[in-house]
């Protein structure tokens, strides 16, 4: 007990919950962003449907990921919420707006365009302040003294836009590849020509961001291309291309998971590049993760918990899209 | 300077207004969890149709509150890093992991069974749908537990140390660190003030029914249900108020002199204030209404023990006197009125008038939202008491802000003044519409609501899922 790495084990957590976040929550929201290139009516509706099981369920991963770092790497939650204090407080308007829509749909019909628009316009922003929230930690965070030395926007730039445009296109792409695999008729071919046009959009987006990544910091520059470990971050752009060669040719064959199933790898590949990229920081450019984190104890005391109710949470969330395996129909889940 | 206070007074708002809008909907889900669990119970056992047709009223409301919970939940989630990133730095490694488990095992409980709750109860058996409902009453009351402790112990902290870094550890056990001083007492209070809440919301919208059709059957049974809960649980409730005053008397003295009103100290024995207008500045109550002596009895339970004042403290650590002073009074006379309804039905009930009274319906439907308020007063009474601390003697709530300025957190306030009011304006809109809708026979399951699968909000398809293949409405009771 007394030599586990208690931080690395931790960070690993919170790296899981925030990518079953990512995953969950990525294409629900990607579906919200679609929602208005979708016909009114059956189209939307379907679309709309085919997310209602899930999507508060995954926002939960949201909460745990946030009590997480709270508990966990204090120090990390107290500097980077309010170095992104504008992005947290819009994409928590965002989500409330979501939330709030998706129930008065059905209750109010007479003002379903009204709610549809908030979805989008809900979904959209949250995407997007998440986004801008990952560009702004991988250019840096301005610490002195424990605490964040910056003013209100300095997550803002060219930079923190352009991750904040690629999250958004790859959750539209994840939307799109979900509705293939649940819609029938009319939203299906549509949500394939635009996975189609998405799938090019993210591809782009990706080596947008990977190509700028390096340019940021030397560390950076090193870590990717210094021998001998460019041998192993190499793979990375690697298993993006093949990723890409199957997601093309998986749309072109009318596969109908595989593309989600791609748009997923896609997104983990990124993933583990942005985890590439800031190891062992958990805020660059100053802070590391065993300094970020909480008196053993405290960590200790938590993943007790964790691990025996993770595999639980997972285990029903797996239930649950069992239960809503198929397509959605046009009247809902059957 | 000036900005720097400006910045914290702002963020101290947005704290309070969220947490206040937050706070109504558990406290009524902590009791209506439990209601339906007993409805469940009652129906199971007597096999009254009755009880089937009110557990499904209610959970239809159920799921909409617990939603809207939830959504305004993960904004408090986010708040203490945003707006108090200095007190998150410090008292993380504390409170962090209470609230994690808060998270885990409250969410656990609700969210895997709330879904099996609202499948119906002809998919699942009846065995396994009540003992859903009784998991997501456990969860509320779970959830209740964890973040109480999480409060109990910025109130009284015990069980901790400190680090280099100024961070507050546990020093030894964490059982210390969650049953604190004044932990226990604060959770029987609120768990018994969500009851209590509820029931009133229950007796205000029976009576609301009764007042339109007298023979309404399941308005009459709520009813009744309700006037007994309050004619019970009231009195226990202003029993253990006065425990959980004496704790705080032991443990914060400032915060129960200025819900009293003491500024200056009594060797004789203390009054009780019933009215008066409390001037800080001045250290005095102007139009003071007083009954001598009783001060010391409430508080001592002696006519002539005596009370320190105000004035034995400095003055920077007297909380707001005037809030904390008219919050405490409002929380009081509410509990008090409570009572008093609780007496006359049981009155009207002795005189087989208590489906006919019309008066004691209308003041049932005036006191509908009194249990909301008296919550929310309660809240105030103990959190603005608590200032100028966040961690009680040790933290200043000046040195738990964010390095914000004051123009990011008053826009953001505004927007969530704006937000807030627009959605959940909305969001009670709906609720007080389900509730203006009477109770019938043939109730249909919640099948027009969402249905959500693992889900915090029952989701909402246009016609029931693969689990409810009759959906629509023509649910059997």
């Amino acid at each position: 007990m007394e030599s586990l790495d208690l931080p690395l084990i931790w960070a690993g957590l919170i790296c899981f919950a925030i990518f079953a976040y990512v995953v969950l929550d990525g294409f629900d929201l990607g579906v919200g962003i679609l929602s208005p290139v979708l016909e009114p009516g059956t189209e939307r509706d379907q679309a709309i449907n085919s997310i209602a099981p899930f999507w508060d369920g995954n926002e939960t991963w949201l909460v745990m990921g946030g009590g997480g770092l709270l508990a966990v790497f204090p120090l990390a939650y107290a500097i980077i919420l309010p170095a992104t204090y504008p992005l947290m407080i819009a994409m928590l308007l965002g989500l409330v707006f979501r939330g709030a829509a998706f129930e008065f749909r059905w209750r109010d019909p007479a003002h379903q365009p009204l709610w549809d628009l908030i979805i989008t316009v809900g979904s959209t922003v949250a995407a997007l302040a998440q986004g801008i929230t990952i560009g702004a930690i991988l250019q840096g965070i301005k610490v002195e003294n424990n605490a964040y030395a910056g003013g209100w926007l300095d997550w803002l730039s060219p930079f923190s836009v352009l991750t904040g445009v690629a999250v958004v296109i790859g959750y539209a792409l994840l939307g799109a590849t979900w509705l293939i695999r649940k819609t029938e008729g009319g939203c299906h071919r549509h949500a394939h020509r635009l996975a189609y046009w998405l799938a090019i959009a993210t591809v782009l987006a990706l080596v947008a961001v990977s190509a700028a990544t390096p340019f940021l910091k030397d560390d950076y520059w090193r870590r990717w291309f210094e021998m001998p470990q460019v041998l192993w971050t190499a793979q990375v752009p690697l298993l993006v291309a093949i990723c890409t060669g199957v997601l093309f040719w998986s749309l072109k064959q009318g596969r109908e998971l595989l593309p989600f199933l791609m748009a997923l790898a896609l997104f983990l590949l990124g993933f583990i590049g942005l985890c590439i990229s800031i190891f062992p920081n958990m805020i660059p450019p100053s802070v590391t993760l065993w300094e970020a984190a909480a008196p053993r104890d405290s960590q200790l005391f938590l993943l007790v918990g964790a691990v025996f109710i993770i595999p639980v949470i997972l285990g029903y969330t797996g239930w649950a899209y069992w239960v809503f395996r198929g397509k959605v129909g046009t009247e809902g889940y059957h | 300077m000036f900005e720097h206070l400006d910045a914290v007074f702002l963020a101290r708002v947005q704290f309070a207004f969220t947490v206040s809008f937050h706070f109504i909907f558990p406290a009524f889900s902590i009791g209506l969890a439990s209601y339906l669990m007993v409805l469940e119970g009652l129906w199971l056992k007597t096999g009254r149709g009755v009880y089937a047709n009110l557990y499904r009223y209610w959970l239809k409301i159920f799921a909409v509150g617990f939603g809207m919970g939830v959504v305004s939940g993960i904004v408090l989630s986010y708040q203490f890093g945003t707006n108090w990133s200095e007190f998150s730095h410090k008292a993380g490694p504390v409170i962090g992991p209470l609230m994690g488990y808060e998270v885990i095992t409250a969410f656990f409980l609700e969210a895997g069974f709330l879904g099996v709750m609202l499948f119906g109860i002809n998919k699942v058996g009846k065995r396994l749908h009540f003992f859903a409902t009784c998991m997501v009453a456990l969860g509320t009351f779970v959830s209740a537990f964890w973040i109480l402790s999480v409060n109990s112990w910025m109130q009284t902290p015990t069980g901790f140390a400190m680090n280099d870094q100024g961070q507050f550890i546990v020093d030894g056990s964490w059982w210390d660190v969650i049953f604190n001083p004044s932990f226990p007492y604060r959770l029987v209070h609120t768990v018994t003030a969500a009851y209590l809440t509820t029931a009133f919301a229950v007796g205000g919208v029976g009576a609301w029914h009764l007042l339109k059709d007298r023979s309404n059957l399941g308005a009459r049974k709520m009813f009744s249900m309700a006037m007994w809960m309050a004619l019970l649980v009231t009195p226990i409730q202003i029993f253990v108020g006065d425990l959980h005053g004496l704790n705080t008397l032991e443990h914060q003295p400032v915060k129960v002199l200025a819900m009293e009103g003491d500024f200056d100290p009594s060797p004789e024995g203390a009054p009780l204030i019933l009215f008066g207008i409390p001037d800080e500045e001045a250290a005095k109550v102007h139009y003071k209404v007083a009954i001598p002596k009783l001060g010391s009895l409430v508080l001592k339970h002696d006519l002539n023990a005596p009370l320190p004042g105000l004035k034995d403290f400095p003055r920077d650590e007297w909380p707001p006197v005037a809030v904390v002073f008219w919050s405490f009074r409002i929380m009081v006379a509410i509990g008090f009125a409570m009572l008093a309804l609780g007496i006359c039905g049981l009155i009207a009930r002795r005189r087989k008038r208590l489906y006919k009274s019309r008066a004691l319906h209308r003041a049932a439907v005036l006191m509908g939202p009194a249990g909301f308020v008296a919550v929310i007063a309660g809240w105030i009474t103990t959190e603005v008491g608590r200032q100028p601390y966040t961690v009680y003697g040790l933290m200043k709530t000046v040195d738990s802000a964010s390095p914000l300025d004051a123009p990011a957190v008053a826009a953001s306030l505004i927007a969530f003044v704006v937000v807030y009011s627009a959605i959940f304006g909305m969001g009670i809109y709906y609720l007080l519409r389900m509730m203006a809708s009477p109770p019938h026979p043939g109730e249909p399951e919640p099948a027009n609501i969402p249905t959500y699968a693992a889900g915090i909000t029952p989701a909402s398809s246009l016609q029931a899922t693969s689990l409810n293949p009759q959906g629509g409405d023509h649910g059997k009771s």
